[in-house]
């Protein structure tokens, strides 16, 4: 019965990383758009998140074992699972609050990393494969975005120049809507696959299912449910710091940053070398500034990011093993539980945070105002200690508590999970 | 290093990424070019171009050869994306 609970749970939290992780990289695809106007914010996400739902469920080819590769597959028990989807999502809710873009699978992997670590120590992991197929892709998937993006807008900027700007602007607003269509379903199949090869797992792993079992129909509705979900609530900080805060960017741009983001995309792992949809969609949009005259790029909020990126492996991965470690020291199937609270206090005390200084769809294209972002993220570093926020529940601000009404305020019901 | 990374592989990805996702905009732009008045697509028309085109605002229809070059360029775009679509449906992803 126990058993069945804890499959139960381990479930529940993995839908909960498929809706973070949707909602988080919203702005992947949409943030260009949402900036020029392309298309009004609540369309975007609509758009996005229904192209993310149909992804969902356009292939099944990869559903892959998450982690193959990367850790001792026989360290990965249902335990280590949970752990390290809660590391996963609290660093997702974590860069979120902070309006900062990062990879919701090397948060993944970086949870499970932490969670084997403390399972099994260092030779748990297969340091290789934690380089080849998460750090150097890493590093590849920005500069080469970076370049391809640059590249296409200086192309566009030359061959537009002198046509008047709103002919340019009606036409390459179509094209933005196109290429970010074409982002937004890669996302749905590709990162909606992530929580189905987990789900999977832990169901086989809990008996459920037998060993050979394919993805049952009913997991892949509910991960494209959660997924689209996700994104259909839209990460709005998110996409005000991709569509506002990197670059000042026009339709020109927001087409030539989402193209060169599709393309290398699905080209990278056409030719099996898959890259962050994160890391590839921030560097093209950076690109888009690179590569147009005289456009604005903010590298302090460049920097920022690549900071977040490089923290992200062992932030979640210090979540990971701190649940892990918390699993083993309760004990049993309470030990499983008691992460799972932890966790539900983390995202609730991160969703009042939030609340603190909202974004949504009213004020996410407002003028981008650096000291109040350097501010916010200022504040943030200091309390960097993820794992401190997931465990010491204790820390609910008191300003938020007390000045504000648990209003239900166009939500963005986080606790989902 | 090359035990980590397959160079052949990355070497692929660069070239093609860099045909793809830089050449797909350009195309879109050669066609909105094609498609605009006119008096503006003089090859180096600089700055004067915006005052040129403010006059012009009942510009002629683009000579048919220009809306031929345009419909090559949005159907070779539409092309790749009927071809991104079928890739991400066939599990390539």
């Amino acid at each position: 019965m126990t058993e069945t609970i804890l499959l139960v749970v381990v479930v529940v939290t993995a839908l909960g990383f498929d809706f973070t992780n949707g909602f988080h990289d919203t702005g992947n695809a949409m943030a260009t758009s949402i900036a020029t106007r392309a298309l009004k914010p609540k369309t975007a996400v609509l758009l996005s998140g229904t192209l993310n739902l149909v992804g969902a469920f356009l292939s099944l080819a990869v559903a892959a074992t998450i982690a193959k590769g990367i850790v001792d597959a026989g360290m990965v028990s249902l335990e280590v699972v949970l752990a390290g989807l809660v590391g996963g999502i609290v660093w997702n809710l974590v860069t979120w609050l902070l309006g900062i873009p990062s990879s919701s699978s090397h948060a993944l992997v970086g949870g499970i990393v932490g969670a084997v670590l403390v399972a099994a120590g260092t030779d748990g992991v297969l340091w290789g494969g934690l380089v080849s197929k998460v750090m150097l892709p890493a590093l590849i998937a920005p500069v080469l975005a970076v370049g391809v993006g640059a590249l296409g807008t200086w192309f566009v900027a030359r061959l537009t120049r002198g046509i008047p700007q709103d002919t340019t602007s009606r036409a390459f607003r179509w094209g933005q809507i196109g290429s970010a269509s074409l982002v937004s379903l890669a996302h749905g199949t590709n990162d909606a696959q992530k929580s189905m090869g987990i789900i999977l797992l832990a169901l086989i792993a809990g008996g459920a299912v037998p060993e050979d079992s394919g993805v049952p129909f009913w997991v892949v509705l509910a991960c494209a449910l959660a997924m689209g979900l996700g994104t259909y609530l839209g990460g709005w900080r998110v996409i005000r710091t991709l569509g506002k805060g990197l670059v000042e960017i026009d339709s020109r741009q927001g087409m030539a940053a989402e193209t060169s983001s599709a393309a290398v995309i699905l080209l990278s792992s056409h030719f099996g070398y898959s890259l962050s949809t994160t890391h590839v969609a921030t560097g093209s949009i950076l690109g888009s500034g690179v590569g147009m005259p005289g456009a604005v790029v903010r590298w302090g909020v460049a920097r920022r990011m690549l900071t977040a990126w490089v923290v992200t492996l062992p932030a979640a991965g210090a979540v990971g093993a701190a649940c892990y470690g918390i699993d083993q020291l309760v004990g049993g199937a309470a030990g499983s539980f008691t992460v799972f609270g932890i966790l539900l206090v983390a995202a609730f005390t991160i969703w009042r945070l939030s609340r603190r200084t909202p974004v949504d769809s009213a004020n996410v294209n407002d003028e981008w105002d650096d000291d109040a972002a350097s501010a916010q993220v200022a504040e943030a570093v200091a309390e960097h200690d993820v794992s401190a926020l997931a465990i010491d529940d204790g820390r609910v601000p008191v300003g938020a508590a007390a000045g504000q009404t648990a209003g239900p305020t166009a939500g963005n019901g986080r606790s989902a999970a | 290093m090359s035990e980590y990374i397959d160079l052949d592989a990355l070497a692929r990805v660069v070239v093609a990424a860099v045909v793809v996702g830089a050449g797909l905009p350009a195309l879109f732009a050669l066609g909105v070019r094609m498609l605009a008045s006119r008096t503006v697509a003089v090859p180096g028309a600089g700055a004067g171009a915006e005052d040129a085109e403010a006059g012009a605002a009942a510009a002629p229809r683009p000579a048919p050869w220009r809306t031929v070059v345009a419909g090559a360029c949005f159907a070779v775009i539409v092309g790749a994306i009927v071809l991104g679509i079928w890739f991400i449906a066939a599990g390539g992803h």
